[in-house]
C-alpha cells in the first residue's frame, strides 16, 4: 500500500496532441479517487501513464515514495483491472489468477493460498477449472478483479470496468467493489465517465475535462458546490440547468439577484431545486410551458420551455404532479439553489 | 434446411457421390494398379480390380527399389522426404512466428520497411530466385545435405504474414495485462501467443508439410548422391525410364500419398480443438 503522487503530469503525442495538459494530484494511502470525464477528456491515458502503459511526457510519477516514470508496470507494483477484461482465454480461472504470481516467482504453495483466498472473497471458487469463455460477463469481470487481488498491490486501476456490464450488474458490483475496497484498504484509482458511479464509488473525485483537472474534492462537495459550469454541467443528472442572470431579473427575481457575486452572468438551478410550490423563503418566479413529461417511477422530470426564451430547461419533482403537456408553470427557487457562474471563463465567480 | 423435398435431397446427394467419385477414383486406380503383377499393366486395358502382387510389389518398392531408374528404396527415399519436409515446415513455423512477433509488437525504425520487404518477397517463388541460391547454397558446401535442401525454403513470407494478420486481431489488452502481470516480451509470446495461435500454426503446418513434401525442382538440382533423393524425384526417375515399370511406380505413389495424408488427420484434431477453445 501507498500513496500516488502526480506532479505536473504531462502527455503529448506526435503532432502536437496534448492529451494530458499537467496534472498534479496526491492519492493518500487507502484512498479510493475517482477519475470522472466525458470521452477523450485524457482519463484513460492518465490512469494507462500511472499503470506504466503510456510513456510519460513531462513531470514526476511516485508510487510511495519511489519515482517510477521509468519503470516497467510490472515494477510499479500495481494491478489493473481492464474494460473488456483482457482475461488469458486458454487459461483456467486458476491460471489467471495464478500468472502474475508464477511470473513473480512465489512458490507453488503460497500462489494456490493467495488464489483460494480471492477466489473466496469473489465468489468464484466454483469457477477455478473453467476457461473464462464459459463464465458470464459478471463471472469474468470477477475474475478480472481476482487476478490484481492476488498480487496484493500497492495500488489498483481501474479503467472502466463496469461498462460492459448490463445496468442491474453494474449496480451491484459496483457495490461489491466499494465494500471490497473499504475491507482491503488498498489505494484505487478508478475510471468512469458515468458521473453516478463517480459519486458513489469515490472518496474524491476527480473531474477532468480537456487533459485538465476542473475541479478535484469529495463528491458532495464537487455536487454542491461545482467550480465550473463544465463541472456543473457534468455531475448531477439531469444537468444543471444554466439561466442568464438578465432573463431572470425580467421575468421577476424580487431583488434577490441583486447581491450576485462579482462577473456573475449566468446562475445554475439543479433540477430538483425548482419548486412547483412556492416556498416560504423568498423565491425567485419563473414561468415555463411543459414541453414533455417523463415519469421516472419515484420521480418525474419535466422538459419545460422558458416563457419569452427557447431555453429548455428540466425540472425534477418527486412523484407524478397532476400537470399536462402543453400546461403553463410556474416555478420557484430560492436563493440557496444558486449557483453563480461567469460565462466567459466558466467558473464559479463566488470564493 | 428444414422443408421435406425429396428431389431436391435426391439431386443434392447425386451431385456430391459423382464428386467424391471423380475424386477418389483416380486414387482407386492407382491403388490397384499398385497390386498387380509385372507385365498386366502394359497391356492397354487398366484393370479396375485388384491383383495378386500387393505384397510383393510393396516389399520390393520398400526395400530394393528400382537400381535400373538410379531409384533408391522407398524407404530411404521417404525418410529423406519426411526429413526435408519436417525440417522447412518446422523453421518456417519457428522464424515466420519470430517475426511476425517483432513486426507487430515491437517498435523499431523502418518496421513498415521491413515488413513491405518480406511481403514482396511473397513474389518470388523458388524457381524465379533459384540459380543465385543454388550458387549460394554450392559455394556454403552444403549441396548433398539436408541442410542444403531444407535451408533455402525456410524463408517464409506467406507464414509470417498470415502470423502478422493473426496478432493484429489479439487484443491489445492482453498485451498489457501481460505486462503488468509481469511477463516480458518473450513470456508473452510463450505463454500467451503461442497457445493463442494454435490453430493458425496447426493449419500452416498442413500447408508447409505439404509444400516441403512436393518439393521437385529444388532437391533435384541440390542432391547428385542417391543417399538424398527424395520421393517425388525418385517417382520421376522410374517413370523417366524407357519402359517403366508402372506396378512399382504406383506402389511408390500411394506410399508417397501416405505422410500427407497422415499429418492432416494428425493435425485435424487441433483445428477442431483451437476452433472451440480459443476465442476472444
Amino acid at each position: 500500500m501507498a500513496s500516488i503522487t502526480l506532479e505536473g503530469l504531462k502527455k503529448t503525442y506526435s503532432g502536437d496532441v496534448h492529451a494530458v495538459k499537467g496534472i498534479d494530484l496526491h492519492i493518500e494511502d487507502g484512498e479510493f479517487v475517482v477519475l470522472v470525464g466525458p470521452s477523450g477528456c485524457g482519463k484513460s491515458t492518465l490512469l494507462r501513464m500511472v499503470a506504466g502503459l503510456e510513456t510519460i511526457t513531462e513531470g514526476t510519477l511516485k508510487i510511495g515514495e519511489r519515482v517510477v516514470n521509468k519503470l516497467e508496470p510490472a515494477e510499479r507494483d500495481i494491478a489493473m483491472v481492464f474494460q473488456n477484461y483482457a482475461l488469458y482465454p486458454h487459461m483456467t480461472v486458476y491460471n489467471n489468477l495464478a500468472y502474475g504470481l508464477k511470473n513473480r516467482g512465489f512458490k507453488k504453495d503460497e500462489i494456490e493460498k493467495r488464489v483460494q483466498v480471492a477466489a473466496k472473497m469473489l465468489e468464484i471458487e466454483d469457477f477455478l477449472e473453467r476457461k473464462p469463455r464459459k463464465l458470464s460477463g459478471g463471472q469474468r469481470q470477477r475474475v478480472a478483479m481476482g487476478r490484481a487481488l492476488v498480487r496484493e498491490p500497492a495500488a489498483f486501476l481501474f479503467d472502466e470496468p463496469l461498462s460492459n456490464l448490463d445496468a442491474k450488474l453494474r449496480v451491484q458490483m459496483r457495490v461489491e467493489i466499494k465494500q471490497l475496497q473499504r475491507r482491503l484498504k488498498t489505494t484505487s484509482l478508478y475510471v468512469t465517465h458515468d458521473q453516478l458511479e463517480a459519486m458513489t464509488l469515490g472518496d474524491r473525485l476527480v473531474v477532468l475535462n480537456a487533459g485538465q483537472i476542473e475541479q478535484v474534492g469529495t463528491p458532495m462537495e464537487i455536487y454542491a458546490r461545482p467550480a465550473s459550469m463544465f463541472v456543473a454541467g457534468f455531475i448531477g443528472s439531469p444537468a444543471m440547468n444554466m439561466l442568464p442572470v438578465d432573463y431572470l431579473n425580467e421575468q421577476g427575481a424580487n431583488g434577490l439577484l441583486d447581491h450576485l457575486p462579482d462577473g456573475t452572468d449566468i446562475v445554475g438551478i439543479r433540477p430538483d431545486d425548482m419548486h412547483l410550490a412556492p416556498p416560504s423563503a423568498p423565491h425567485l418566479i419563473v414561468d415555463s410551458t411543459l414541453a414533455l413529461f417523463e415519469a421516472a417511477g419515484a420521480e418525474s422530470h419535466l422538459y419545460v420551455t422558458l416563457a419569452h426564451s427557447d431555453q429548455p430547461t428540466v425540472i425534477r419533482v418527486s412523484g407524478q404532479p397532476p400537470v399536462a403537456e402543453g400546461e403553463t408553470l410556474r416555478f420557484y427557487v430560492t436563493r440557496d439553489a444558486l449557483h453563480p457562474f461567469n460565462s466567459a471563463t466558466g467558473k464559479r465567480t463566488e470564493d | 434446411m428444414v422443408e421435406n423435398r425429396p428431389w431436391a435431397n435426391f439431386f443434392a446427394h447425386a451431385v456430391l457421390i459423382v464428386g467424391v467419385a471423380l475424386v477418389v477414383f483416380p486414387v482407386y486406380v492407382a491403388i490397384v494398379a499398385s497390386t498387380q503383377p509385372p507385365d498386366e499393366l502394359m497391356r492397354g486395358t487398366i484393370p479396375l480390380l485388384p491383383g495378386s502382387h500387393g505384397i510383393e510389389n510393396y516389399t520390393q518398392m520398400w526395400q530394393s527399389g528400382v537400381s535400373s531408374a538410379n531409384s533408391p528404396p522407398a524407404a530411404l527415399m521417404l525418410w529423406n522426404s519426411f526429413v526435408m519436409a519436417m525440417a522447412i515446415t518446422v523453421g518456417k513455423l519457428f522464424i515466420s512466428l519470430l517475426s511476425a512477433f517483432a513486426i507487430v509488437y515491437f517498435r523499431f525504425r523502418f518496421r513498415m520497411f521491413f515488413f513491405w520487404l518480406i511481403f514482396i518477397t511473397l513474389m518470388l517463388p523458388v524457381e524465379v530466385r533459384i540459380i543465385p541460391t543454388f550458387q549460394v547454397v554450392a559455394d556454403l558446401n552444403m549441396l548433398n545435405s539436408f541442410a542444403g535442401l531444407s535451408i533455402p525454403l525456410i524463408a517464409s513470407a506467406t507464414a509470417t504474414f498470415l502470423f502478422r494478420q493473426f496478432f493484429m486481431t489479439v487484443p491489445e489488452e492482453m498485451l498489457e495485462a501481460a505486462r503488468v502481470d509481469g511477463a516480458g516480451p518473450m513470456k508473452f509470446f510463450k505463454d500467451i501467443l503461442l497457445p493463442l495461435s494454435v490453430t493458425n500454426i496447426a493449419a500452416l503446418f498442413v500447408i508447409m508439410f505439404i509444400y516441403g513434401w512436393n518439393q521437385y525442382l529444388w532437391p533435384l538440382l541440390i542432391t547428385t548422391d542417391p543417399d538424398y533423393t527424395t520421393i517425388v524425384m525418385g517417382i520421376q526417375r522410374m517413370t523417366s525410364e524407357e519402359n517403366p515399370q508402372w506396378h512399382l511406380v504406383m506402389a511408390a505413389v500411394v506410399m508417397a500419398a501416405l505422410p500427407p495424408v497422415l499429418v492432416i488427420l494428425f493435425m485435424q484434431r487441433l483445428f477442431v480443438k483451437g476452433l472451440t477453445e480459443t476465442e476472444k
